[in-house]
C-alpha cells in the first residue's frame, strides 16, 4: 500500500467538494450572478459570524444522527431508507412522554426523553429488520412503507388528538419538562459571543457522543465485528458461526435508535413541541451524508458539517440574493455525484497502479 | 491529478478571500425596506402566496420601497430567516402563512424597532401581541359560503365537490363555509370532499389536484371548489379538460380557464399587505390582531369579464342577499 492508496480515501471527498463548487459556480454564472459574490455570501452565512457557525452546527446536528443511522445499517449490508419514519416516531414519542412529565426534575426527564427517542426509532426500525431476518423481505421496500405509516400516523395523532385547542398550527403543546439548554449562555460565559437567539443546543453534544458510540460499537465490540462481517459477506459470516439473522435485527435496531435521537435536537432542544411534518427530508439526507462520509462515524460527522455549511449558507444566499434556493440543492446533488464518481476513479487508478506494480515485480523476477 | 486538485483549492481560497472582503449589501442605504417570507408553494403559486406578493409589488410601485423575498427550505429556517432580515435592518417583515406565527412571536419581541406582520396568524386564546406585531386573519368561511351559494345555484347534476390542500383546520374553514353556503340554497345537496395530503407539499401538487378533480367529475360532480394553493392549478386544468367547472381561491383565478372557472373566493391578502407597508411608512403601524371579512372587503367573490356570462342576475341577487345577512350577523357561518 503506497502513499496514493493511503491518501486517496481522504483526498477524494476533498477533490469532489472542490469540483462541486466549481460546477456550482458555473451554474451561478449561467443564471447571470457572480459566483464570487454568491459564494462569498454563502461562506459569510456559515463562517462570517459566531451566530452563523452556530447555525452550521445546528443544521448539522440532525444530519449527524440520520447519517449515523444510515451508515451503521450500511455496515451490516442493510440499506435503511427509513430514517425519516424512525425520526418521526422517536420525536413524537419524545414529545408525548415530555407532555406527561410535569413537575419531574430535569435530571430525570432529560435521560428519560433521550431514551424514549432512541427506543421509538429503534422500535420502528426493528419491524423491517425482523421482516428481513425472518422472511428475507428486502428492507428497502419495508423502510419506505414504514416512512409513510409514520408520517401519516403522527400527522393524524397531532391534528386530531394532540393539537392545542383553538389553534391551527398542527403541533402538540409544549413539553412540560426535559428541555435541553441552548449553548449560547454557556458559550457567552467563556467569552464566545453567541447570540442568545441562536438555536444551537445541547443536542449537538449528544450527536458528538453518538459518533463516538457508533465508532466504539463498530470497531471495539464483538457485535460491531459481527455487523461488519455480515456486511462484507453474509455467507462467510454465517460459516464463521455468526448469527446473521440476529445481527441484522440488532443492526436495524441500533440504526433506528440513532435516527430517533433527532428528537433531542428538534423536540428537546429547539421547539419543545412535535410539529407535524417538521423534518422535510432529514432522514433521506442522511443517506447522502452517510455516503459522503464513506459510512464511517467520523466521516459522517464531517459530511454532516459540510451539509450544515451548505444549509446555513443557503439561507443567507436565499435571503440576500436573487439566486433561487434550488441552486443549493443542485450543488448538494452535484457534490454527492462527484464524490461517488471521484471515489470510483480513485479506486480504479489504484487497482491499475497495483496491477502495474505487480506486473513489474514479476517481470523483474523473471529477468533475474 | 494533483495539479488539478491544487488548482481547484486555489480557486476556492480565492473565492473565500473574496468573500471575506464582501460588504453587506443594501445596509445603510437609507431606503425603506420590506422583507417578505413565503409559505409552502412560494412565489408563483397563482393563489395565496402570489396574492401577498402582488400587494408587496403594488406598495413597491406606489411608495418606492425596496423589497426582498425568500422561501424557507426547512422549518427551522423560518425563525432564522426572519432574524436575518431583522438584523439586516429591514423596516417591515411580513410572514405569509400561519406556520410563521410562533417564529413571529419570538422574533418580534427581540426587534422592537421592526414592524412585523403575519398573514393567517394563528392566535392563542386571549393572546396580547407585542405592539410591533400585527396578526392578520381572514374570515375565509364567509367567502366560501358565498361561492357555495353560487355553486349550488349553478350545478346541473346537483353534486358539488371540494378539493382541499393539506388536511388542517385552516382549510376546514373553507370546506365548512362552502358546504353551509350550498345547503343554504339546496338543503340536501350532495357534496364530495377530498384533501390532497397531510404534508405541506399538498399545497404544491397540481398533478394530485388534477387526479382528485377528475375522480370527482367522474362521479357526477360538476362544480369543484379548491382551497389548495398551486395544487388547485390541477383542479382548474381538469375542469377545462372535461368541460366542467371549478372555483378558484385566494387570488382571482377566473382568467385561468375562462368559461370553466365559475368564480373565485378572493382573499385580499394583497390589500392587507399593502396597508401594512403603507401604515409602517407613514409611521402609524399598529400591532395586534386584525380580522378581515366580507364587511370590509377583505374577502370577496370575483365577477369579471371571464365569468360574467356564467353568473346570472338571479345568482347575484341571491348571493348579495346572503352576504348582507352574514355582514348583519343573521347568518353565522360555521368554521368546521
Amino acid at each position: 500500500m503506497d502513499r496514493w492508496t493511503r491518501y486517496a480515501g481522504v483526498l477524494s471527498p476533498i477533490v469532489a467538494v472542490a469540483a462541486a463548487f466549481l460546477v456550482g459556480g458555473l451554474v451561478v454564472t449561467a443564471i447571470g450572478e457572480s459566483p464570487f459574490r454568491v459564494y462569498a455570501i454563502l461562506f459569510r452565512g456559515a463562517f462570517g459570524s459566531v451566530d452563523g457557525f452556530g447555525l452550521v452546527l445546528f443544521n448539522a446536528c440532525p444530519l449527524i444522527f440520520t447519517g449515523l443511522a444510515v451508515a451503521f445499517a450500511f455496515r451490516a449490508g442493510l440499506f435503511n431508507i427509513g430514517g425519516e419514519g424512525q425520526l418521526y416516531i422517536g420525536s413524537f414519542l419524545c414529545a408525548w412522554a415530555g407532555l406527561g412529565l410535569a413537575g419531574v426534575p430535569w435530571w430525570i426527564a432529560v435521560p428519560v426523553l433521550i431514551a424514549v427517542s432512541a427506543v421509538g426509532g429503534a422500535l420502528w426500525a426493528s419491524v423491517p429488520g425482523m421482516l428481513k431476518a425472518r422472511f428475507g423481505v428486502h428492507e428497502v421496500i419495508n423502510t419506505i412503507m414504514m416512512n409513510f405509516i409514520a408520517i401519516g400516523l403522527t400527522s393524524y395523532l397531532v391534528i386530531n388528538i394532540f393539537k392545542e385547542p383553538a389553534q391551527m398550527t398542527p403541533q402538540t403543546a409544549e413539553i412540560a419538562s426535559g428541555h435541553l439548554p441552548r449553548l449560547a449562555g454557556a458559550l457567552q460565559a467563556v467569552g464566545i459571543p453567541m447570540p442568545s437567539a441562536n438555536p444551537l443546543n445541547a443536542s449537538i453534544l449528544i450527536a458528538l457522543a453518538a459518533v463516538w458510540v457508533a465508532w466504539f460499537i463498530l470497531y471495539r465490540t464483538t457485535f460491531g465485528y459481527e455487523v461488519r462481517a455480515v456486511g462484507l459477506n453474509q455467507d462467510a459470516a454465517e460459516s464463521a458461526g455468526i448469527n446473521v439473522r440476529r445481527t441484522i435485527v440488532l443492526a436495524m435496531i441500533t440504526s433506528g435508535a440513532f435516527a430517533g435521537l433527532v428528537a433531542t435536537n428538534e423536540v428537546m432542544g429547539f421547539r419543545h413541541r412535535f410539529l407535524d411534518n417538521f423534518s422535510s427530508g432529514i432522514g433521506f439526507m442522511g443517506i447522502a451524508v452517510a455516503l459522503l462520509g464513506k459510512n464511517t462515524p467520523l466521516g459522517v460527522l464531517f459530511a454532516a458539517l459540510l451539509f450544515g455549511v451548505l444549509n446555513a449558507g443557503a439561507l443567507e444566499v436565499d435571503v440576500f440574493t436573487d439566486v433561487p434556493r434550488e441552486l443549493i440543492l443542485v450543488l448538494q446533488a452535484v457534490t454527492i455525484i462527484l464524490v461517488v464518481v471521484g471515489n470510483e476513479i480513485f479506486v480504479r487508478r489504484i487497482a491499475a497502479r497495483e496491477a502495474r506494480a505487480a506486473l513489474a515485480d514479476t517481470q523483474a523476477e523473471e529477468a533475474a | 491529478m494533483m495539479k488539478a486538485t491544487a488548482l481547484l483549492l486555489a480557486v476556492l481560497v480565492v473565492a473565500f478571500a473574496a468573500g471575506c472582503n464582501a460588504t453587506r449589501e443594501g445596509g445603510g442605504s437609507g431606503a425603506f425596506r420590506v422583507g417578505m417570507v413565503f409559505d409552502v408553494g412560494g412565489k408563483g403559486d397563482k393563489s395565496f402566496n402570489d396574492s401577498a406578493y402582488r400587494g408587496l409589488l403594488r406598495a413597491a410601485d406606489d411608495f418606492g420601497v425596496e423589497h426582498t423575498e425568500f422561501e424557507p427550505g426547512q422549518d427551522a429556517d423560518r425563525e432564522t430567516g426572519l432574524r436575518k432580515l431583522a438584523q439586516a435592518d429591514y423596516d417591515v417583515i411580513i410572514g405569509v402563512g400561519f406556520l410563521f406565527s410562533e417564529a413571529m412571536r419570538k422574533v418580534a419581541v427581540d426587534y422592537p424597532n421592526v414592524s412585523f406582520a403575519c398573514v393567517d396568524f394563528d392566535a392563542r386564546p386571549d393572546e396580547t401581541l407585542p405592539p410591533n406585531l400585527a396578526g392578520l386573519t381572514f374570515r375565509e368561511e364567509e367567502g366560501s359560503f358565498l361561492v357555495g351559494v353560487l355553486a349550488a345555484m349553478y350545478t346541473e347534476t346537483g353534486r358539488l365537490g371540494f378539493v382541499g390542500g393539506m388536511d388542517i383546520p385552516l382549510i376546514h374553514k373553507f370546506e365548512a363555509g362552502y358546504i353551509a353556503g350550498a345547503r343554504y340554497v339546496t338543503p340536501g345537496i350532495s357534496t364530495t370532499v377530498a384533501y390532497a395530503g397531510t404534508t405541506p407539499q399538498a399545497f404544491a401538487d397540481p398533478a394530485k389536484g388534477k387526479e382528485l378533480a377528475l375522480l370527482q367529475y367522474g362521479r357526477g360532480v360538476d362544480v369543484i371548489y379548491h382551497a389548495s394553493g398551486s395544487t388547485g392549478n390541477g383542479v382548474i386544468e381538469a375542469a377545462k379538460e372535461v368541460n366542467r367547472y371549478a372555483i378558484g381561491v385566494d387570488s382571482n383565478q377566473n382568467y385561468m380557464a375562462p368559461g370553466n372557472v365559475l368564480t373565485s373566493m378572493v382573499k385580499r391578502v394583497d390589500n392587507a399587505v399593502y396597508r401594512i407597508v403603507q401604515s409602517a411608512l407613514e409611521g402609524i403601524f399598529e400591532g395586534g390582531l386584525r380580522e378581515f371579512g366580507l364587511a370590509d372587503d377583505g374577502i370577496a367573490y370575483a365577477v369579471d369579464q371571464y365569468n360574467e356570462d356564467m353568473i346570472t342576475d338571479e345568482m347575484i341577487a341571491r348571493v348579495e342577499e346572503a352576504k348582507a345577512a352574514i355582514v348583519a350577523g343573521e347568518i353565522i357561518v360555521p368554521k368546521e
